[in-house]
């Protein structure tokens, strides 16, 4: 027999729709608070947006405004999500970020297995503030938080044939989509390079936060390079490995097409990408609709610092 | 009761008289108007007029879609939409314009040296440069007036052009990402590819198996008895 009985909840009661959906976020923030402890173990993938401490660098590009975090981390090129610059947003909360691990090889005296809280927890965070130049003629002005690359390659003790770095990115199809299914972008994993000396220059650095907070997941999280000088394709995302290598390593974009993306890619308005000019860049937030583009300046303008890297190369055919 | 009075004059003219053909153009341009909404309020995400350009290209491939898919839809023993594919290419040809101008004025400032270095430079913007170039005497000619001074056989050989403007429209498409497999320019040259190829396919059928003409009457028809 079916006995039903009048529901005792009152319409008032009941969560609204529009409170509904955004229970998550109500949930996160509630876990930032810390009024859920625990809570924010239940959610790995969204254990981002934590505080990180660091101090302001003298290397910082000071006098531009700031681009909106909320384009910063919604315009982003991360194919292991998708190639639509929406999808490294909509998708990166399923990645999980920790626990992780680095391992830095190759051809050092001291390789390791670093957990990232521990390479962390050793590392004196500070805040670069840089310009980022994409390819593709964009570009924002970001302020991360990180630490030099050459104190972890210092720690490793590279060996004297070492004269490249080599980067990979994290392979997990189960959680990056963009590494599964037909439509696949590019080769797995993601590969980067720098010679030794653009590894170990100041400006280089590892970046684990931004505007304050640890990384949001589409920017590369937990830990990325930042490379100002050079087209942000060469920053690359989520590494889980560092190799110290004699000869120039292979990098993915130049594999897939080497006419249109070098081993260097120094930001360079001089020379042009085959597919478009890189004379002009589009500043993301400024202006909107109608904003103008502005002039690229050579190096991304950190020239003073890192032209002597390439003293008596030719630019034009060291792409 | 008064007389109902006939539409006359320019929306007429530009609207025809087709209550339908009328709601193509009219509902065909919702979404520019929706787009440019979009990125004068600010929600067009980070790049408004990157969004805006690549939108309005869209639409426009979308369009010419439409208006090559009419008579394959007809001879694969769909519908007959014929009396709309006027209307389907003149709206694929004003997002075309739209695209355009928001390239010429809006990305690049109307600064004509970048301009210039771009379409002889930059092999994607050539191809999409051809394709809108060829759309225009298309358009032009997109009215009963032309096909009347043109000729149907003369009208039909010029609008065979507008092959290659959609094919050309799909490979700018293409060329314009990072990686050839990247889904949707991808699935966008495969539609336009298939298209194409059913004309092929209709071509050769009629050349290979001829269907027998009717024969002449040579002389008058009696009733034989």
């Amino acid at each position: 027999m079916l006995i039903r009985r009048p529901s005792d909840i009152a319409p008032s009661e009941i969560t609204p729709h529009r409170v509904y959906l955004r229970r998550r976020e109500f949930l996160t923030g509630a876990a930032a608070l810390g009024l859920i402890p625990g809570l924010s173990a239940m959610f790995p993938g969204n254990a981002q947006a934590a505080p990180l401490a660091a101090e302001p660098s003298p290397l910082s590009t000071t006098d531009e405004e700031k681009t909106p975090l909320a384009s910063v981390n919604s315009y982003n090129n991360f194919y292991e999500f998708g190639t639509d610059k929406g999808d490294p947003a909509r998708y990166a909360n399923r990645l999980t970020t920790s626990p992780w691990k680095v391992k830095i090889d190759g051809l050092v005296n001291k390789g390791a297995d670093y957990d990232l809280d521990d390479l962390i927890k050793s590392a004196r965070l500070e805040e670069r503030i840089y310009r980022m130049r994409c390819v593709e003629g964009w570009s924002m002005v970001i302020p991360w938080v990180g630490f030099p690359l050459a104190e972890v390659l210092k720690r490793a003790d590279p060996q004297g044939s070492a004269k490249y770095v080599t980067f990979e990115t994290l392979v997990r199809p189960s959680e990056m989509p963009g590494q599964s299914g037909f439509f696949q972008p590019l080769d797995w994993p993601y590969r980067e390079g720098l010679r030794l000396d653009e590894a170990m220059h100041p400006l280089t650095i590892l970046a684990v936060g931004l505007y304050g907070e640890t990384l949001p997941n589409q920017n590369g999280a937990p830990i990325r390079l930042v490379v100002p000088w050079k087209y942000g394709f060469k920053s690359i995302k989520s590494i889980v490995r560092i190799a110290l290598v004699e000869k120039e390593p292979p990098i993915t974009w130049k594999s897939q097409n080497a006419r249109e993306y070098g081993f260097y890619s120094n930001v360079n308005p001089q020379v042009d990408h085959p597919r478009w000019s890189q004379a002009t860049e589009r500043r993301i937030g400024e202006g909107g609709l109608f904003g103008k583009r502005r002039p690229t300046l050579m190096f991304n303008g950190y020239g003073e610092q890192v032209a002597g890297l390439y003293a008596g190369m030719d630019l034009k055919a060291n792409y | 009761m008064a007389p109902r009075q006939r539409s006359t004059g320019l929306s007429r003219v530009l609207l025809g008289a087709d209550p339908a053909r009328r709601a193509i153009y009219i509902l065909g341009m919702v979404p520019a108007v929706w787009t440019f909404y979009l990125g004068l309020t600010d929600q067009l995400g980070a790049d408004p007029q990157n969004t805006l350009e690549r939108t309005l290209g869209l639409w426009a491939l979308r369009f010419l879609i439409a208006a090559l898919a009419i008579t394959p839809l007809r001879r694969l023993g769909g519908p007959s939409l014929i009396r709309y594919r006027r209307a389907m290419g003149l709206v694929g040809f004003y997002y075309a314009c739209l695209h355009l101008t928001v390239y010429l004025v809006l990305d690049q400032g109307l600064n004509l040296a970048a301009i210039w270095a771009d379409i002889v430079k930059r092999p994607y913007i050539t191809v999409g440069m051809l394709a809108f170039t060829i759309l225009v005497p298309l358009a032009v000619t997109s009215n009963n007036a032309m096909i009347r001074r043109l000729g149907s056989r003369a009208w039909q050989r010029l609008h065979r052009l507008v092959y290659v403007a959609t094919a050309a429209a799909a490979i700018h498409f293409v060329m314009l990402v990072k990686s050839w497999w990247t889904p949707e320019p991808a699935l966008y040259a495969t539609l336009v590819a298939a298209l194409l190829l059913t004309r092929l396919w209709f071509h050769a059928q009629k050349r290979l198996w001829p269907k027998p003409k009717p024969r002449p009457v040579s002389r008058p028809v009696r009733a034989e008895g």
